[in-house]
């Protein structure tokens, strides 16, 4: 039997495959798809310190293989969250972890901490990349030192898994993604969406309500496979790779890439079941080529 | 709600713009229980420009065939890819998701007002009261008589009224123009269509003081409440169409 299970700092994950943030709400949207337990973890939706309405509709536009979005971190806020839904999700026999996005440092550095104290949450996940709020957001993440300044402070009050997800909106990735382990960071995450938009050529009005949103789908999957490979050469921390998978030969192309574990993200709005598709698809590719384990295929293209 | 594959039982083009699909289960699993107002998500075999699964309202379950009609306006590339599945095709279905239309409990006077392929969710509407023993009025507009599908089904179920911009069918001009709006007078009226005409029939049901519920249909991606791309302004702050909706009453928007 081929070893399916992953660490990312401290974290166990009984498979690499996990799903992104904002594409799989709280996991209870998917449990009459899925059996939950058999994920290697859940990113639950982005969670800022106050209740956020998001931007106006139209939020998203289809594109060539792909989608934008502009739902700008539409949530209850932390202590909804804490209040109403971790008491539901603690429940999944599997990781449930928060992503965490806020305007100010001391939004995130307050978010994270009402997180830290929960039993069953064992990782967040710092959003320093959503392109879609006027105020912070992907601003942390594009500059090295408000990336560092963010990581640094939400360091001191998280003690458990760190997990920070980058902005691909940057010139050199891996920059940031060393700045960022530097200041303890346990786990980068990439590629959030790229800032794209599309215009409707009869009313020649953007499709979004924000003129600009976050491209995702398989039409990144090249620039975030590059990037994925880019900053595993550049970082000791574990890689959580993301972008356009859509079924397990995108997943193990990360894996090759250098991601530790992957995160299924826009497929899961087309096929619900993707996800523990990929973990058998990764499971029988592994005996297939009589590999023992997933750690021993991590970054191992053959150049 | 499930992920499932279906057999087209048969593919019917209405006129040049609109097909009736009939479908039922591959492994002819009995269909789960579903309400006029619910939609499916049909995955479209994926090509460079269609990548999202497509949103169509239940236009009729038959219980009997165990078959969900689908009825579909060939609008871009996706929904024409749907249209041209062979009989004996396989399409893949989300389903049933959303909320559905408040079902009356007892007799009285209802309007079913629709425009174009917004007549779709009707029929189901309808089927569903006239098996609760209530025969409820349609009225459907349309540019032309072409355009006022399915108006053999809709005569079974109570009494059909129309309106074509053309006028050659029924009177001509809008929907909420026709001569019952005045001579009437409604308990409930419930509509689907283009947005302008729903905003209209809201207007009108506001100003008579008639309950009005409304079918949106916003640009979604999921289509089970996770992408939250499809919200709809309501007294309850930004809300997700397709699950909270599609159908809304009309006091919960901002219209």
């Amino acid at each position: 039997m081929a070893e399916l299970k992953v660490h990312i700092g401290d974290l166990e994950l009984k498979n690499p495959v996990m799903t992104a943030s904002g594409t799989f709400g709280y996991g209870t949207e998917y449990a009459d798809f899925i059996d939950l337990g058999r994920l290697g973890g859940i990113f639950v939706k982005g969670t800022t310190l106050t209740p956020r309405q998001g931007n106006d509709y139209p939020r998203m536009a289809e594109t060539p293989s792909g989608m934008l979005n502009a739902v700008g971190l539409q949530n209850k806020g932390v202590d909804y969250f804490v209040e109403h839904l971790y008491p539901i999700i603690k429940e999944y026999d599997t990781h449930m972890i928060v992503n965490v996005s806020g305007s100010t440092i001391e939004d995130y550095v307050a978010c994270a901490e009402k997180l830290a104290n929960l039993e069953k949450m064992p990782a967040i996940e710092l959003n320093i990349s959503c392109p879609n709020v006027k105020e912070g957001g992907m601003a942390f993440g594009t500059s090295c030192q408000s990336a560092t300044l963010v990581t640094r402070e939400v360091r001191k009050v998280f003690p458990k898994t760190l997990i920070v997800k980058l902005s691909p909106n940057v010139t050199s990735i891996s920059e940031i993604a060393r700045g960022v382990e530097d200041e303890g960071a346990d786990a980068v995450s990439l590629v959030n969406t790229f800032l794209g938009m599309a215009i409707d050529v009869e009313s020649r009005r953007p499709k979004l309500s924000t003129i600009t949103g976050g491209l995702s789908g398989p039409c990144i999957k090249p620039i975030a496979i590059r990037m994925v490979w880019e900053v595993f050469n550049a970082v000791k921390i574990p890689v959580i790779g993301m972008g356009g998978i859509c079924h397990w030969q995108d997943a193990i192309e990360f894996i090759l890439a250098g991601a530790s574990a992957v995160q299924v993200g826009t497929f899961n709005f087309i096929d619900p079941t993707a996800s523990v598709k990929i973990v058998e698809g990764i499971h029988d590719y592994l005996e297939r080529h009589h590999i023992s384990s997933v750690d021993d295929l991590v970054g191992k293209m053959i150049v | 709600m499930q992920v499932v594959d279906f057999t087209v039982r048969s593919n019917e083009p209405l006129n040049d713009q609109n097909h009736l699909l009939k479908v039922t289960p591959v492994g002819d699993e009995k269909l789960p229980e579903m309400y006029p107002g619910q939609f499916v998500q049909i995955l479209v075999d994926s090509s460079l420009h269609v990548f999202l699964r497509r949103p169509i309202s239940i236009n009729f379950v038959d219980k009997k065939k165990n078959e969900i009609w689908l009825l579909i306006q060939k609008v871009g590339e996706g929904t024409k890819k749907i249209c041209s599945i062979p009989e004996g095709g396989i399409l893949n279905l989300i389903f049933p998701l959303g909320n559905s239309f408040t079902l009356p409990e007892k007799r009285g006077s209802y309007l079913l007002v629709a425009g174009g392929v917004g007549s779709a969710p009707m029929l189901f509407l309808g089927s569903k009261m006239k098996e609760n023993g209530i025969e409820a009025d349609f009225l459907l507009g349309g540019r032309s008589a072409k355009d006022i599908l399915q108006r053999e089904d809709f005569a079974q179920l109570g009494s059909l009224y129309c309106t074509t911009e053309d006028g050659s069918l029924g009177e001509k001009g809008f929907v909420t123009h026709h001569s019952l709006l005045k001579e009437k007078r409604y308990d409930f009226i419930y509509t689907c269509g283009p947005k302008p005409m729903m905003m209209a029939v809201a207007e009108y049901a506001r100003n008579q003081g008639i309950e009005c519920e409304v079918s949106l249909e916003n640009l979604m991606a999921c289509g089970f409440g996770v992408c939250l791309c499809c919200v709809e302004k309501t007294v309850r702050g930004n809300v997700c169409a397709c699950t909270e909706g599609p159908v809304f009453n009309m006091k919960e928007l901002l219209w």
